[in-house]
């Protein structure tokens, strides 16, 4: 069993991936350069936060005609799970591998605070067995993260169960004053029509040990590791 | 031969950005302004490869890298 880890120019949380995985779940992980086109050998693929080429033009859009986002799709296709984080994110709904685009926080702030998500769906490989209206305490760092769907697409992914997380208050209700950066319908994090591929802003990886200030992140990473033991069973 | 490119923001997505350059205007005391939307300006260089062919070669950048037409849309201006 073993994850792969990309790296663009400008990733700054692959370290905190790495860590996550490979020293606190410990489970098998590697660095993989966006130049690479192939991820034969891997068993699931995180594309972690950051600013890819310095979020040039858009935030996301030059990292998608990287080499490496070619094997993720193929990847992404044939059923892998796949989890972007943050930029992560962003890359995926530039590649078009999720729907919808991101635009500026409608607070126009960088936002960097734990916020409380409520979780719509444990059917992807990183949420089996947090069931729908958990409560996970992650924390959020970016300036580009106000989630954008037109309304008939919005409604899709309600409609299919692909919103994976909303913003919520500590109680778990989703509320406007829950929401860091205007997204629509709070949401926080979606999935493939499949269920594999999932995207969220907040940081998983920053929060996989107590000592960070809450360990819910670890979660989705044990959720993930479970999800491919019983895959490989 | 030059082009220039024009990305904007659809009608209906929030510009933050331009909510707040009308808000600031409206401090400098410049009155009547009514909306302001944010985008992006391109001049591009291209060689001489025929105005037909130009148009061809930009939108397809356009489309796949330039505008994220989920939430933008955009305008080529070929020669000047």
């Amino acid at each position: 069993m073993k994850t792969a880890v990309l790296v663009f120019p400008g990733s700054n949380c692959d370290h905190d991936a790495y860590h996550a995985l490979k020293h606190v779940v410990g489970v098998d992980a590697e660095f993989v350069w966006h130049k690479q086109g192939t991820l034969d050998g891997f068993d699931a693929v995180v594309i972690p936060g950051g600013f890819t080429y310095g979020d040039y033009l858009r935030s996301g859009a030059m990292a998608k005609l990287s080499p490496v986002m070619g094997a993720v799709r193929r990847f992404a296709e044939g059923g892998g799970p796949v989890i972007g984080i943050c930029n992560g994110f962003q890359i995926l709904l530039e590649a078009g591998l999720l729907p919808g685009a991101m635009i500026v926080n409608d607070s126009l702030r960088f936002v960097c605070d734990y916020v409380h998500l409520r979780a719509g769906t444990d059917r992807t490989p990183f949420t089996r067995g947090i069931p729908e209206g958990t409560i996970l305490k992650i924390p959020v760092a970016h300036y580009q993260g106000n989630y954008y769907a037109d309304e008939q697409t919005l409604s899709f992914l309600e409609e299919r169960g692909q919103v994976v997380f909303r913003y919520c208050d500590p109680e778990g209700n989703v509320t406007r004053e829950s929401n860091p950066n205007g997204s629509a319908r709070n949401i926080a994090g979606i999935c493939s029509e499949a269920g594999n591929v999932l995207g969220m802003m907040p940081h998983p990886e920053r929060c996989s040990e107590e000592a960070m200030g809450s360990a819910d992140g670890r979660r989705l990473f044990d959720a993930l590791v479970a999800w491919l033991g019983e895959r490989t069973a | 031969m030059k082009a220039k490119i024009y990305v904007t923001l659809k009608r209906g997505v929030l510009d933050p950005p331009g909510k707040a350059i009308r808000a600031s205007l409206s401090h400098l005391g410049i009155d009547g302004v009514e909306d302001v939307r944010v985008g992006k300006f391109m001049e591009i260089t291209l060689k001489e490869i025929g105005v037909d062919e130009a148009r061809r070669r930009l939108d397809e950048a356009c489309r796949r890298l330039l505008a994220n037409t989920v939430i933008e849309e955009y305008r080529i201006e070929i020669g000047g």
